[in-house]
């Protein structure tokens, strides 16, 4: 059974129809990659799925519980199993990188501090900035920040992990620093929707490519069969401009 | 000159200069009383403000409203209005309260406006990152925003009220005796006007300079970035 299954989802910003039916599923442990051009939906799809984009469709199951995003109580569950990593890190200024990481566990979830606390160090640990704790995000270079984003999110324990465009807003050398992360997380099996443009990252590591134009999915397979011999126009000359080089 | 030099010492008299202490000490604790309390309910309407829904249509626009009628009513009608509708409704109320009402009435409104400044240069994605964390509003507002936009709102809502010491002269004409009524009584008694009104100035000097002074200091400290700032030490257990 699948873990993730988003069945004809569709969103709006206003009147435009930015998401026209989207559907797709994961299993447990799987990785799902979402590509495509700038402006196809793919990280509308993230911010739909966590509510950030009103849903006016479709359905999302996770672990077999189904939900609509028709209310706040819906949306809240939504939000409650799953955590996004955004593009421009978006840790809360006003806060250590401790307090990021205990916030919502603590305030949201109401575990136990101690238990939070440890957890919130072992990640830190995983994403290699235990000694960074006490931090606030302006003394993190933008790989730190990005890793530190990953730990809050991970502190979560959410069922499933969104990524949006994780590593684009990097310099280049600190774009491997929050891939081997990544890879880290997949090693233990957590199961991610993850947005990117890093095509060698997604070949290595994405079990599906979701491949989506004009708020529409296009083509879903294995990276091979999606990054290299991919059945549709569109697709094709989408890879052949960014593969290229 | 000649006037003023002999009446110095009959003027800087015990009595007359206690008069004018409590006189300025009024004019202190209105203008603090009110602006404090105008600040609190500020947030509180920005807050009210930013209802989302259908539902919350009707709050916004009283909301909406209300500040921009305030912005628009020049204080001394304020004043006046407050003292006939207080005085309708309860005929004993001091004029102290009047005035600590119209000043508050008044701040709400200027600095709601400087709230809501501050809480809008706060960048949407990190309300995003909080709602994602199923935060709710008001725990969204105290807990991520409010905190990141103090630096931008503390620095004008003290000038505000230190501009306002000086506006409080205009509930002299209501008759509380603040400084500057305290002022015309002295001159009424025959002191030079310029040595009454010279230290009349000197006293609202002396008011608000301190208070400029804290509100470039904390300036200062809320514009430095969070991570150099010495005094703050968070401990986690």
């Amino acid at each position: 059974m699948a873990h993730l299954a988003v069945s004809d989802v569709r969103a709006k910003y206003g009147t435009l129809e930015v998401l026209k039916g989207v559907t797709f599923s994961i299993g447990k442990g799987e990785i799902a990659t979402l590509v495509g051009p700038s402006g196809s939906g793919k990280s509308t799809v993230l911010r739909a799925l966590m509510g950030l984009t009103p849903v006016t469709g479709g359905t999302v199951e996770i672990a077999g519980e189904r939900m609509n995003y028709s209310s706040a109580r819906e949306v809240r569950a939504a939000r409650d199993r799953m955590a996004i990593v955004f593009q421009q890190y978006n840790l809360f200024q006003n806060m250590t990188v401790m307090q990021n990481l205990t916030l919502a566990p603590l305030k949201i979830k109401k575990w136990d501090k101690q238990q939070v606390n440890s957890e919130a160090r072992r990640l830190l640990g995983l994403v290699g900035l235990s000694d960074k704790a006490d931090a606030y995000s302006d003394q993190l270079s933008g790989g730190q920040q990005q890793r530190v984003a990953l730990a809050r999110a991970l502190a979560l324990k959410p069922q499933i992990l969104l990524l949006d465009e994780v590593t684009s807003a990097l310099d280049p050398e600190l774009v491997n620093e929050v891939l081997d992360a990544i890879r880290k997380l997949a090693d233990e099996g957590m199961t991610m929707v993850i947005v990117s443009h890093e095509m060698a990252f997604v070949r290595e590591i994405a079990d599906k490519v979701v491949f989506m134009d004009a708020g529409q999915i296009v083509e879903a397979g294995t990276p091979k069969e999606i990054l290299d011999t991919p059945k549709t126009e569109r697709a094709r000359d989408f890879f052949s401009k960014i593969l290229r080089h | 000159m000649e006037r003023i030099l002999e009446q110095a010492p009959r003027f800087f008299s015990g009595q007359n200069l206690t008069l004018l202490l409590e006189a300025a000490g009024l004019t202190l604790a209105m203008t603090l009383a009110g602006c404090l309390i105008g600040f609190g309910f500020a947030f509180v309407l920005v807050y009210l403000r930013q209802t989302p829904g259908l539902w919350g249509l009707p709050l916004r626009w009283i909301c909406i409203l209300y500040v921009e009628v305030f912005r628009r009513i020049p204080f001394i009608v304020v004043i006046y209005l407050v003292l006939f509708f207080i005085q309708t409704v309860t005929p004993d109320a001091s004029l102290f309260t009047i005035a600590v009402i119209a000043i508050c009435l008044y701040a709400v409104a200027y600095t709601a406006d400087i709230i809501r400044g501050g809480i809008e240069s706060v960048p949407v994605t990190q309300i995003e990152a909080a709602q994602a964390m199923n935060l709710s509003r008001l725990q969204t507002n105290l807990r991520i925003v409010l905190p990141q936009a103090w630096p931008v709102i503390v620095p004008p809502s003290i000038a505000f009220a230190v501009s306002f010491i000086k506006d409080t002269a205009l509930v002299s004409q209501v008759g509380v005796f603040e400084l500057t009524f305290r002022g015309k009584e002295l001159n009424n008694q025959g002191y030079s006007g310029i040595l009454v009104f010279g230290t009349i100035a000197l006293c609202y000097f002396l008011l608000s300079f301190p208070l400029s002074m804290l509100g470039q200091h904390l300036e200062k400290r809320l514009g430095t970035p969070r991570g150099e700032r010495r005094s703050r030490k968070i401990r986690h257990t």
